[in-house]
């Protein structure tokens, strides 16, 4: 409740901290889908030189690795995201995470039910609610699939348990601590250059096989729109 | 593979609260939080837009309240609602936004519908029973199929609108909507 108001001086620094423009909205969401272009000619887009410095860093490391200039390009952002990932088709990898001190989760656990897992890159972004929150608000819809849902992230347990209890999340997040993104490893999901998850989405059916995966490009926190369209079709 | 921004599944028709000519040449959809501060803050911003752009934009408001986060939101928009259905959504839907830092004190919104001269029992009851849990769950859900994960988000014509909820953005994209869809008749 109180983490939403946050003023804008304090996103603005939070925003260049992390190397991304973010849009003034409340869930993550589109906090990152934000900069994807006003259209030319609006004055508005930000060039290579008047961008703060930490940013061209980003750019330069963002061109050496994918040899693309333009970081304002949705396109561009949709290729560095997309190739990695498991794809549908492929058996989903086991694993055993801790979700509590003393409490384990095995993706086998769930054989029989739909599970979406939820890759994010970090608890506590600072915004008012974020990816995370709005699965929470739709549990309800994800039960009418009967699917679990599970988020994970490089985060510790304890850091789980208060970001899950400040924002009230109502399904298990998963340590993908030690040894640091096993997981996240394992699907293609793990950004090497800031030691974090990505946002990669996964729907995988009762047999273990993933149905689904989607990749955010950089940045831009998934909707659900995805998760759902694809639970249907199992 | 091209970034295609994802689509208002839920075309703007005879149920949504709009503003402006039904056959306007650009449509603006807002999912909005009466609670979210980010959606205060792009509300003069819309009121300085549906202004500059009047006669050839049509504005329509549905509700995505972010309830875990915002403990009133749920109750201001099934307020607005029962309002709506008295004929002043607008009235309400403004009187909301300027008075954010109100949002929990009932009694200060029953004493604006009773200046609009409306049925306040009617809008208590109805908001108390729920009455209108339903349309604002409509109006949240067809949001997340649509690919809203937050507040604001703005649809221009259909399409979702990935840029900053500014007024010089908002407008440039809006313009540029209507000329796509005046090149393709």
């Amino acid at each position: 409740m109180t983490g939403c108001r946050i003023d804008y001086a304090e996103r603005r620094v939070a925003r260049r901290t992390e190397g991304l423009r973010r849009a003034p909205v409340c869930i993550d969401l589109t906090l990152s889908r934000a900069p994807i272009g006003f259209g030319s000619g609006s004055g508005l887009e930000l060039n290579s030189e008047s961008r703060p410095a930490i940013l061209n860093g980003n750019v330069r490391q963002r061109r050496r690795r994918y040899g693309r200039s333009d970081w304002s390009d949705p396109m561009a952002r949709d290729e560095v995201g997309t190739p990695s990932i498991l794809k549908s088709g492929a058996k989903a990898p086991n694993f055993t995470l801790k979700t509590t001190p003393d409490q384990s989760v095995s993706l086998n656990d769930f054989l029989g039910r739909p599970v979406v897992l939820a890759f994010y890159p970090a608890d506590w972004s600072p915004v008012c609610s974020d990816q995370m929150g709005l699965y929470a608000q739709l549990m309800p819809e994800f039960k009418k699939f009967e699917a679990e849902v599970l988020g994970i992230s490089v985060d510790g347990i304890w850091s789980h348990l208060a970001f899950s209890k400040d924002r009230r999340l109502n399904f298990p997040l998963l340590a993908d601590f030690e040894p640091k993104g096993a997981v996240s490893r394992l699907y293609g999901a793990y950004e090497h250059s800031n030691g974090e998850s990505t946002r990669a989405l996964f729907v995988i059916d009762k047999k273990g096989v993933i149905r689904w995966s989607y990749l955010s490009p950089d940045g831009v926190n998934p909707g659900a729109d995805g998760i759902l369209a694809a639970l249907e079709k199992l | 593979m091209a970034y295609t921004p994802p689509k208002l599944t839920l075309q703007v028709g005879d149920r949504d609260h709009s503003a402006g000519p039904n056959d306007a040449p650009m449509v603006l959809v807002e999912y909005g939080d009466y609670q979210c501060p980010y959606c205060g803050a792009a509300y003069p911003i819309i009121k300085r837009i549906q202004k500059e752009l009047s006669g050839h934009l049509r504005f329509v408001f549905r509700n995505f309240p972010i309830t875990n986060a915002h403990q009133y939101a749920e109750w201001a928009a099934e307020t607005a609602e029962a309002v709506a259905v008295q004929g002043r959504f607008w009235e309400i839907h403004d009187f909301l936004y300027e008075n954010q830092a109100s949002l929990g004190d009932e009694e200060y919104f029953r004493k604006y519908e009773a200046k609009l001269g409306l049925d306040v029992d009617k809008i208590t009851r109805e908001v108390g029973h729920h009455d209108f849990t339903g349309r604002v769950q409509e109006d949240f859900m067809s949001g997340v199929r649509s690919g809203v994960n937050g507040t604001p988000t703005f649809f221009i014509n259909g399409n979702r609108y990935d840029g900053y909820p500014e007024f010089h953005p908002l407008v440039a994209a809006l313009k540029e909507a209507q000329a796509t869809s005046g090149r393709r008749k």
